[in-house]
């Protein structure tokens, strides 16, 4: 005997089945879900991905992920848009309530056209929303980040994060090759300016880490300039390896730009950048002129700290190594 | 290491999308001409001038600025006219001091970063390469006013003054101090030098000038920007400034002869002098924004600049006076760097001389029987103050009236016809001796050579004024008198000076006459001038300076 045919819709089709019914109740309890999941691994192609016949070799599917995640669409009218509505709706109330930025001498970029390469020195995941929301307006609406591909760009979802939301492009960090570097010179040709942090990372222990070539043979390869940035008390609101921000005072001291010389290699130009940051590094705690002085006479503090054990490394960072104290009241009220 | 980009030169100008700046020119007008701006106080005025004997004196349009003021200043000091490099004078245990013109100049004040601020920089660069330790700043002010601390920081940048203000080594220059003014002698023609104690004993001056108009810079900012009440009157007196023809034309000024007289003992007697200096174009209102149209000749406003004058006219006539003043001191100018020259104190002047009249000058045919001005909102003396009736004569007869080079715009015996509310007001903490110059002495005389005799002196030596110059932020007790003296050419000259919209008993003071109208204003210069005058307008902004042949 033929059963009734009786009409249903695609969705009373869905709700229909066993298994959504199983799901409807799985907050029953441990039993039901135990019977859900064993449903869903019984599911087959195509609600399962196929399984490849033996013998066959399948072909490699290149991962659009790390270096090779596409940024191109975020570098368009409304992810710009997007991301710069993101910018001060989003991450300036947040900057200002953390981070209490005291952003100094924006003034020395006044002349500044793009497309130019921003080198700061490197504490914090909060060093890029600072300087994002402190580069003067100007220039700050065709600003992208060099991001670590090995961090920012592991999946899916943070690459297209990550790029959405700081106009990131990814840079191996971990390798040497041409694509990363080929990437970061064409989008200075195309008018990027281009915010990287040439220590490669940020401190391990408050300390700067000496600067890398990536930055000098991108502005020498692309003729541009180069803007020294200081960045001072981040790395008290966020260091490397904590996961809750403690609010503080922090300080961006922006310095001239400076051009890459006839001849000049990546590595002198590299080091002649680091110690460019150095000296606005100096200019927060000693004063413009001091910095001036002690520039010219060669004593300019590096940024790398004394080369001495590490407790006393720690111990030579005095109130920079600090973290904002928890306000509690004494003993126990 | 070079900072700078590879493929320009230190002298390189801006390339933008604006057109060739035209030169100044004179245009005579009919009945198709639109009225002609007017600056009004704080506020503006449309004026349909006579047509067939109506002239209006354009200056040039605002010259491209340099694309890399940093590099044009440090070539300069690398490479000076008739001196060694600035690097070459600078060593080790040195007395350095920099003298920096003060808040009267420019007008109105420049958009940061300040044309100061880059050349100071660059210069204590060197000095911090050379290790010079004991450096001294000094805001090179005369009897003006000190300057505030955010004066100050605008000037010279907040890295300069948070670097040397702290320890006291960056202050205004003080006239009165009887410890801190040394006598370098007499000039041939007898006439007194002093000098700042802490620049004759320094081993080198180096003096950073901002030029807008061709009165400035030379001997005269440190001949008059560092010395004391002896030293400036010498020159500035009623004898010397009716004989200077004009304050604009320095080789025809009496004035700057005897400044250049005093230069002579400075560089004989003084301390090594490093001069530079800095020419900045006319863009005073910009060429793009609120007030771009101010700078535009009238018959090319578009219906954007028609909109933007109604709405600022609405706006203003909307706002109390108090309002108004405070919304123009904000104001702030995107004036651009055209040139820098550093070196020998005569070599660079006739360089910045060159590069002033350049942007200045307007050849004009002959004399008029009327010149008419528009006043604005600031004068050198009422920056970020009140534009009192003294000052509005000096602006008018002192500036106005001297922005010539041969002969005067307006005929021997003519009318000046100004615009300007005239408020009869006074900035207290400014201005206190102006308010009893104006009350006791334009009340007994406006001959400038009377009032020398019978009050100069006084005023002088009054130990309030001197107080509140030392250490409140008041002109000097004779800056009033000097404001006069410097209208003293215009007042020999012409006839009749009538001020239109002015208050009429603040106007009446200054021995002038008051009128509602520019038609009203024109009817009453008929009793001097006669019937059908001819009338010029000195258009502004942009300046202009009439050669007039």
């Amino acid at each position: 005997m033929t059963p009734p045919v009786t009409r249903r819709g695609p969705v009373k089709d869905l709700l229909g089945t066993r298994a959504t019914r199983l799901l409807g109740r799985s907050v029953a309890g441990r039993k039901v879900r135990r019977r859900v999941t064993s449903v869903v691994r019984k599911t087959q192609f195509p609600l399962r991905a196929p399984t490849p016949p033996v013998g066959i070799e399948v072909r490699a599917v290149k991962k659009k992920t790390g270096a090779d995640y596409p940024t191109e669409w975020a570098r368009t009218p409304p992810a710009r848009a997007a991301r710069a509505a993101l910018v001060e709706t989003v991450l300036r109330p947040i900057v200002a309530g953390l981070a209490r930025p005291d952003r100094l001498n924006a003034d020395r970029l006044i002349d500044l056209d793009g497309p130019v390469i921003f080198a700061p020195n490197h504490h914090s995941h909060l060093d890029t929303s600072l300087l994002l929301t402190s580069i003067p307006r100007h220039l700050r609406s065709e600003v992208i980040v060099a991001a670590a591909a090995d961090y920012f760009f592991t999946n899916r979802v943070t690459s297209t994060l990550s790029a959405l939301t700081i106009g990131a492009i990814p840079i191996e960090r971990r390798k040497i090759g041409r694509q990363s570097a080929d990437l970061a010179s064409d989008v200075l040709d195309e008018g990027w300016s281009l915010l990287i942090y040439p220590e490669g990372g940020r401190s391990k222990d408050g300390w700067g880490q000496p600067f890398r070539g990536g930055a000098a043979y991108l502005a020498i390869k692309a003729n541009v300039p180069v803007v020294p940035v200081y960045v001072a008390g981040t790395r008290r609101i966020l260091r490397k390896g904590s996961a809750i921000p403690r609010p503080s005072k922090t300080t961006v001291n922006f310095g001239k730009p400076i051009w890459p010389t006839e001849g000049e290699s990546s590595r002198r130009f590299a080091a002649r950048i680091e110690e460019a940051v150095a000296v606005l590094g100096d200019e927060i705690g000693g004063g413009w002129y001091n910095a001036r002085l002690r520039k010219h006479a060669g004593l300019t503090p590096g940024l790398g700290g004394p080369a001495v054990s590490s407790w006393r490394r720690s111990w030579a960072l005095g109130d920079r190594g600090a973290t904002a104290a928890r306000t509690r009241p004494w003993p126990n009220a | 290491m070079s900072s700078t980009p590879p493929t320009t030169g230190p002298f390189a100008t801006k390339h933008d999308d604006r057109p060739t700046p035209r030169p100044g020119f004179v245009l005579d007008v009919d009945r198709s001409t639109p009225p002609i701006l007017f600056h009004h106080g704080e506020g503006f005025r449309l004026e349909k001038l006579p047509a067939g004997r109506t002239r209006v004196v354009y200056g040039p349009e605002p010259k491209a600025g340099l694309a890399h003021p940093d590099a044009a200043v440090e070539h300069a000091l690398d490479h000076p006219l008739d001196s060694e490099p600035l690097s070459a004078l600078l060593f080790s245990g040195m007395r350095l001091t920099i003298a920096f013109d003060d808040a009267s100049l420019p007008l109105p004040q420049m958009r940061r970063p300040d044309v100061r601020q880059r050349v100071i920089e660059a210069v204590l660069d060197r000095a911090a390469a050379a290790g010079v330790d004991d450096v001294h700043l000094i805001a090179a002010l005369g009897l003006h006013r000190r300057m505030t601390e955010a004066e100050l920081r605008h000037a010279v940048g907040d890295r300069v003054y948070d670097a040397f203000a702290p320890d006291g080594n960056l202050y205004n220059h003080d006239a009165e101090d009887p410890d801190g003014i040394v006598d370098l002698g007499q000039t041939r023609h007898g006439e007194d030098v002093t000098l700042s104690k802490r620049v004759a004993e320094s081993d080198l001056l180096v003096y950073v000038n901002i030029n807008i108009v061709a009165m400035d810079g030379g001997w005269k900012s440190t001949a008059t920007g560092l010395t004391s009440y002896t030293g400036l009157k010498q020159h500035h007196n009623a004898e010397t400034l009716q004989q200077s023809r004009s304050l604009m034309d320095r080789h025809n000024s009496e004035l700057h002869k005897s400044v250049w007289r005093q230069g002579e003992v400075i560089k004989a007697n003084g301390p090594k002098i490093f001069h530079i200096e800095t020419t900045i174009n006319t863009n005073a209102f910009g060429y793009d924004g609120p007030l771009s149209m101010l700078q535009k000749r009238e018959w090319e406003w578009n219906a954007r600049d028609r909109a933007k004058f109604m709405g600022l006219q609405a706006g203003l006539k909307a706002m109390s006076m108090r309002a108004r003043r405070a919304a123009f001191i904000n104001w702030r100018s995107p004036y651009e760097m055209t040139s820098v020259q550093a070196g020998d104190v005569d070599r660079v002047h006739e360089a910045t001389l060159e590069r002033v009249l350049d942007q200045h000058i307007t050849p004009v045919e002959g004399q008029t029987d009327i010149v008419t001005f528009g006043l604005p909102y600031t004068s050198p003396y009422s920056v970020h103050s009140i534009m009192n009736p003294v000052v509005v004569m000096c602006w008018g007869l002192g500036y106005m009236f001297n922005f010539y080079r041969g002969r005067p715009v307006v005929r021997e015996g003519g009318v000046i016809i100004m615009t300007h509310p005239t408020p009869n007001e006074f900035h207290p903490v400014h201005h206190p001796s102006y308010i009893d110059f104006f009350d006791e002495v334009l009340r007994d005389t406006t001959d400038p050579v009377q009032m020398q005799a019978k009050y100069e002196q006084r005023y002088a030596e009054d130990e309030w004024y001197r107080h509140l110059y030392r250490t409140s932020y008041a002109y000097h007790g004779v800056h009033p008198f000097y404001a006069w003296y410097w209208g003293a050419h215009a007042l020999q000259h012409v006839g009749q000076v009538i001020v239109v919209g002015g208050d009429p008993t603040a106007v009446r003071r200054l021995g002038f006459r008051p009128a509602t109208t520019m038609m009203d204003a024109l009817e009453m210069a008929s009793d001097t001038v006669g019937p059908q005058p001819t009338i010029t307008h000195m258009h502004n902004p942009p300046v202009v300076m009439a050669d007039v042949t």
